[in-house]
């Protein structure tokens, strides 16, 4: 979970965020209890309304659910949920950003793309 | 519930200083609130006002719907922290803490000295042998553990270092989750308590400008940057307030919803776009 935020995006919608980070690394693993708002709120030093509606965030995608009196719990098949909502935002979060600042570099497409094969080829080497 | 109603609240002191002018206000329970404003701005006066310690010159305040100056049940069930010693400098920590626990009934001894213990406060010492720090501490230890339903703090860290501020606005967060009362906390420290509240007050030259949620009070405005005839261009027919020069860069602040912002026109442009800090915006509007 991060410990500093930043100021681009409303606080709680950063915490949904980074908890789904920790999802997907398995930090917080399907059927078991993720920590709670309280401790979230006094960890990070948030409003615990804030924390709320983070996780709200998660109960409303089905990522995460509440027992009641026991707290929150990773739901069954969240990791796939969020790799799956992820890889649709993947264009708009991550590629578009790069042809912006090709462009303003004047870099082609083409060469993005060997840069791109290249970036994957060096991993083996 | 516990609503405090402020209503057309003016506080003028010896005929001739306007402290606070014409405040309307309405304090919802159990939330948490900043209250926040430059020095000199009317903090201190409205919680005054707020706790019946001084008397409106015009209008009037209510507490679950009753005067705050005939309401002496309510009153008991509200802790104020002033930043003045309104305790006697000779007596120890420990006398006072029992000597609180006679006032508010409900008032956790077990609590005050686990937070003395973990703010390394020495309960054997006389008010008067402890530092500013320790002295803020002390107040702030009383007001968590007064188990009252609203608890206001008049500039809670003062003289506290990083490490302290820290530990203060956790063991409040912790407090609140564990026991949700209302609490007002008025600082103009800013940074560090922008993510602990949920609802912003401000005051500036003693009119509450802005009373609103802090999410709503961060996207009521944004920041854009560029080249200055660009962004004059951008700034047309828009409300904004222009923060720095520098060179041919140009910063300014828009006051218009985050929603309305043209993300083509500042793409055309060359424009970038950003969001605003609570601390920022709060400069900017109190400037």
């Amino acid at each position: 979970m991060l410990l500093k935020f930043k100021d681009d995006k409303p606080v709680y919608i950063q915490l949904a965020e980074s908890i789904e980070d920790d999802i997907l690394r398995e930090i917080f693993q399907e059927d078991t209890k993720i920590i709670s708002t309280t401790e979230i709120s006094v960890k990070l030093k948030i409003n615990p309304a804030t924390a709320l509606k983070g996780i709200t965030i998660l109960v409303d995608e089905g990522i995460a659910y509440k027992k009641r009196g026991v707290g929150m719990f990773v739901s069954k098949g969240a990791k796939n949920k969020i790799m799956t909502k992820r890889k649709n935002s993947f264009y708009e979060s991550f590629i578009q950003p790069i042809l912006g600042e090709a462009e303003k570099l004047e870099i082609s497409k083409e060469e993005i793309i060997e840069m791109i094969k290249g970036g994957k080829d060096s991993e083996h080497n | 519930m516990n609503t405090i109603k402020v209503k057309g609240v003016t506080k003028i002191y010896d005929s001739k200083t306007t402290a606070v002018d014409d405040a309307s206000l309405t304090i919802e329970p159990n939330k948490i609130y900043g209250l926040l404003g430059r020095n000199g701005a009317g903090k201190t006066t409205l919680l005054n006002l707020m706790t019946d310690k001084i008397f409106p010159t015009e209008g009037e305040i209510t507490i679950a719907g009753l005067n705050v100056n005939e309401n002496d049940k309510m009153l008991a069930s509200m802790f104020y922290m002033m930043q003045t010693d309104a305790y006697p400098l000779s007596m120890k920590v420990k006398e006072l803490f029992k000597w609180t626990k006679k006032f508010y009934v409900h008032f956790d001894m077990d609590y005050a000295s686990a937070l003395a213990k973990k703010f390394q406060l020495d309960i054997t010492k006389k008010i008067h042998e402890l530092s500013t720090g320790y002295r803020s501490i002390f107040k702030d230890i009383l007001a968590l553990a007064s188990n009252a339903e609203i608890v206001l703090f008049d500039e809670p860290v003062l003289g506290l270092d990083t490490n302290h501020r820290d530990m203060f606005y956790r063991e409040l967060i912790k407090n609140y989750s564990q026991k949700p009362k209302t609490i007002i906390v008025s600082t103009h420290i800013i940074d560090e308590v922008a993510d602990v509240i949920e609802e912003v007050i401000i005051i500036n030259k003693g009119k509450i400008i802005r009373e609103q949620s802090v999410e709503n009070f961060l996207s009521s405005a944004y920041v854009i940057a560029g080249r200055e005839d660009k962004v004059d261009k951008y700034l047309e027919n828009r409300e904004f307030i222009i923060e720095e020069t520098i060179g041919a860069l140009k910063i300014a602040t828009v006051m218009e919803s985050e929603k309305n912002k043209n993300e083509k026109l500042a793409k055309e442009l060359n424009i970038e776009l950003s969001n605003v800090e609570l601390q920022k915006l709060f400069i900017t509007i109190t400037r």
